[in-house]
């Protein structure tokens, strides 16, 4: 078991090194006169503190964009591991300053997202796979379905239309109402709460179908195999079979499947952020790749990368820790 | 594949004659009759197990809608995608600006100067209702003519009286006529006097009445002079006509004379018309003035006249018709206590955001384009967009898994942590730096999209591989491989012939369903702004004008078509994908 951890762990690093690097050399491919435009938009910029070559200057000595991409990369990576990922050209500040900043709301609402998500899905999904190719089972596979099949941006975009524009419910945009800054600290984490609605239920919406559907078909893979039918023969009650024996089985896949959605709890929800402006890690790595801000791209992506590995290197892990056949191997 | 038929099956109603004929008298058959067998071909049967799911025969209607939409719909449409649709409107634009006036101007006796600072002494003066006012050496008088007309006039002090004694201050003595006149002037309680054609006027100096030579100076008066012939502001602006016309006109009078011209004066409202002997208009006064907006523009005083008119009769609208017979039309609109006055032209302007009619059934759009037209022709991009980038994710998964199931080994290795590396690379950050890049590098919109394929297409084939490479590692091992091992199959051949096809089923599932996200990976780039351009369109880029709350708000045939149309969409390939899936999986079998 340490030898496959250690397996993984190694495995993990080489891909994060490499996929920094294909990030890295992509960035570097890209034409120069973008990289000097970008450089020149800085510095004409009146809240800009350094001149044209001054950010020339600092790219070239953040990026080494005047040594072969190889060594650049090696150079990238060696501040990078030290912690020092160079200063945000859109935000000015350092990016894991920015970073810091931002990453919990992010945070917060996937969190709440994820729970909502369980609590939906999973009964839903049960109750799907129990009554297969029932009414039910048909409304629920459809409603699954349509979250999957509705794009992010439209989605967002028809609940501002009825909840805050047509309801007048919800604020259109942002993360805190016109009177935080008078609020009692007990007011504004509720305000925030209530900021948060719209965003959370839009991306449960979206995330709700994959996991019911995966719910659904580990359950129907369960119910069909023989303990189950030893259940049933048994004269347990449907409910203790499905509830104990069945579901309790359901839970080996379902772990492994929550370790993938980490990167998504962590790496932030770039459209849905961006569409109600709420400022967490996506909507501020938006801002910052649209504009060009490669220091943050890279440190964003690079962010990326590593919660991919830990995510599948967790779903082993998880895998091994709920079922012991697979840690007996 | 062989399925048994039972002898009561009604859910398959093609079975052939005979078949048929000999079920209706089952007890004549054995139960191994090979007429009961009936032999369908795998593709038949999962075709059969898919019409059978009512979800998929749905989403497959639903596409097959969307293709005669996106595909036919363009050569049924009576537009083309980029026609702009212009119509006739009024704009109405600034045009000048009229007020009361409320500021006293000035006209100077002809070689004489009334300049600022004296000015400012007489409207103190005029503050503080004095009836005079003196600067440096000079002291001024001034009069009421009429209505807001001053008469300014400079005092040359000659004589000053005190308890009956005169005393003289120009020359060295008083002349008797003089004295008598004033006296004449006090018992008449009059405070001004003409002698020999010159005008003294009395004035009170603390206990001492001067008496003074008057000479007029300047005339500040509120109504504005508007000259019918710019040839004639001279005559116009002069102080002798000025002060004859507005002497005239205070006291209502039909005629004036200046020198030796005689003027005729009619009155209208507010505003006074003022002929010359032969007839002709000369002048207008008014105390509205009227100034262009652009001070390059010129009114004529007839226009103005229609301005005055319209004011004094509080119209909201009037007309004019101008030098070149042309009626136009105007609106005057009051803001605090100026008025102003728009032209109403007639432009061509492009019908942004039409609402749906008859012609147009889901409007036009910020552009004045057909949405209707637009949504077929994006849709063409959308499907194309995702059809293409299935291919190609197709073509570099089915190479890549396929080598690398085939040998295994190292050469698996080293490609599956190449797929691993390649799945890792973070989707959108990515496609969005290269978004940006196509912007800074303005990127034709036609090249565009095929980069577009290009990228969605290289970071979207490491599924493709997978399923292959895992597919082709448990078939290479049953004997048909074997058996083409042992004919002295070519590699490529024995890959390509005998071990794809075999994938396929798994691929067309994977393909129907990767369908839908790459449509809604290229919706998404489109709304935020970085997929596809105008004047090309497609789903997303058409839903991209909701994202100014002004569209979303007020124009929901905006986006809201575009929208219904993606999902719906993007529902049909997950419903064929959906129904795919479970007709090859023989344990979903019903």
């Amino acid at each position: 078991m340490r030898n496959f951890i250690l397996r993984r762990l190694l495995l993990g690093l080489f891909i994060t090194f490499f996929g920094a690097m294909v990030v890295y050399t992509v960035i570097r491919c890209l034409p120069t006169s973008y990289v000097e435009t970008i450089a020149r938009q800085r510095a004409s910029n009146p809240l800009s503190n350094k001149t044209y070559q001054e950010w020339l200057d600092q790219l070239n000595s953040v990026y080494k964009l005047d040594v072969g991409i190889i060594p650049g990369f090696i150079g990238w990576m060696g501040n990078a591991i030290r912690g020092d990922f160079g200063e945000s050209w859109h935000f000015g500040i350092p990016v894991t300053e920015k970073f810091n900043q931002v990453i919990w709301y992010s945070v917060i609402i996937n969190i709440i997202t994820f729970l909502v998500e369980i609590f939906l899905s999973i009964p839903l999904g049960n109750l799907a796979a129990t009554k297969q190719y029932s009414k039910t089972d048909y409304a629920i596979t459809v409603f699954a379905l349509a979250g999957i099949s509705l794009p992010t941006f439209f989605l967002a975009t028809i609940l501002k239309y009825v909840f805050s524009i047509k309801l007048g419910w919800f604020d259109l945009y942002g993360l805190t109402g016109r009177f935080y800054t008078s609020m009692t600290p007990f007011q504004q984490v509720l305000d925030i709460g209530y900021h948060m609605v719209l965003p959370v239920v839009t991306l449960t919406m979206l995330s709700i179908g994959g996991l019911m559907r995966y719910n659904r078909t580990n359950m129907l893979e369960v119910l069909n195999s023989d303990y189950i039918r030893t259940a049933r023969a048994k004269g347990l009650p449907e409910k203790v079979v499905i509830n104990k024996h069945a579901f309790r089985n359901t839970l080996i896949p379902l772990v492994s499947y929550m370790s993938y959605l980490i990167p998504s709890m962590f790496g932030g929800s770039l459209i849905t952020e961006t569409l109600f402006q709420i400022p967490g890690i996506g909507y501020i790595s938006f801002q910052a790749i649209v504009r060009g801000d490669i220091p943050f791209a890279m440190f964003y992506t690079t962010f990326l990368l590593l919660l991919t590995q830990i995510s599948l290197i967790l779903a082993d892990i998880m895998y091994a820790v709920v079922d012991p056949r697979v840690r007996a191997n | 594949m062989v399925i048994i038929m039972p002898e009561n099956e009604d859910k398959t109603p093609k079975m052939d004659p005979e078949a048929t004929q000999t079920g209706a008298k089952p007890e004549e058959m054995h139960l191994d009759d090979a007429r009961r067998v009936k032999v369908l071909s795998p593709g038949m049967l999962v075709f059969k197990r898919f019409i059978r799911n009512k979800l998929a025969v749905i989403g497959f209607g639903i596409l097959l809608v969307m293709f005669i939409f996106s595909f036919l719909g363009p050569l049924f449409s009576p537009y083309t995608q980029t026609e702009v649709f212009k119509g006739v409107g009024t704009m109405s634009k600034d045009y000048a600006g009229a007020t009361y006036n409320t500021e006293l101007r000035y006209t100077a006796v002809d070689g004489l100067q009334f300049g600022s600072a004296e000015r400012a002494q007489f409207l103190l003066a005029l503050g503080k209702n004095l009836e005079s006012f003196s600067y440096g050496d000079n002291t001024y008088y001034f009069t009421n003519e009429d209505e807001g007309v001053y008469r300014i006039m400079q005092l040359e002090t000659v004589a000053e009286v005190m308890l009956g004694i005169f005393r003289p201050l120009a020359g060295d003595t008083v002349a008797e006529d003089l004295k008598a006149a004033y006296q004449t002037a006090v018992d008449n309680k009059q405070n001004s006097f003409e002698l020999n054609g010159i005008t003294y006027r009395m004035t009170k100096n603390k206990k001492a009445t001067q008496i003074s030579i008057e000479h007029d100076v300047a005339l500040a008066m509120l109504p504005v002079y508007d000259a019918y012939n710019q040839s004639d502001a001279q005559v116009i602006s002069s102080y002798d006509f000025k002060l004859a016309s507005t002497r005239a006109i205070a006291k209502e009078k039909d005629s004036f004379s200046v020198g030796n011209q005689t003027y005729s004066i009619k009155y209208n409202e507010g505003q006074a018309t003022i002929y010359t002997s032969a007839g002709k208009e000369f002048a207008q006064v008014s105390d509205i003035i009227v100034n262009p907006l652009d001070q390059s523009l010129f009114l004529p005083v007839s226009f103005k006249s229609a301005v005055r008119e319209a004011i004094y009769n509080d119209e909201p609208k009037f007309s004019y018709v101008d030098e070149t017979n042309e009626t136009e039309h105007y609106s005057i609109v009051r803001v605090n206590t100026t008025y102003n006055i728009k032209k109403e032209t007639s432009t061509e302007l492009i019908r942004v955001f039409e609402k749906p009619s008859g012609k147009h059934l889901l409007g036009l759009d910020n552009n004045g384009m057909d949405v209707m037209t637009r949504l077929m022709y994006g849709g063409r991009v959308s499907l194309l967009v995702g059809f293409v980038v299935i291919f190609f994710e197709l073509f570099i998964g089915i190479i890549v898994g396929g080598i690398s199931g085939y040998f295994g080994g190292w050469v698996d290795t080293a490609l599956m942590r190449f797929v691993d590396l390649v799945n890792s690379i973070p989707f959108y950050p990515m496609v969005l730096i290269f978004g940006s890049v196509m912007d800074t590098l303005e990127v034709k919109p036609m090249a565009r999209i095929f980069l577009l394929m290009v990228i969605l297409g290289i970071l979207g084939w490491t599924g493709v591989a997978r399923i292959v490479r895992g597919q082709i590692l448990s078939l290479r091992e049953q004997d048909f491989m074997i058996a083409t091992e042992a004919t002295g199959l070519r590699t490529s051949r024995r890959i390509m012939k005998h071990l794809v096809p075999n994938v396929m089923p798994l691929l067309i599932v994977y393909a129907s369903s990767g369908l839908g996200g790459v449509i809604i990976a290229e919706a998404t780039l489109g709304f935020l702004g970085l997929g596809v351009k105008y004047p090309l369109a497609s789903w997303g880029s058409i839903i991209n004008v909701a994202s100014d709350a002004y569209v979303m708000t007020n124009f929901w045939f905006m986006w809201i078509p575009a929208g219904m149309l993606i999902l719906l969409t993007v529902l049909g390939f997950n419903f064929v994908g959906d129904g795919l899936r479970d007709a090859y999986d023989p344990k979903m079998k019903r």
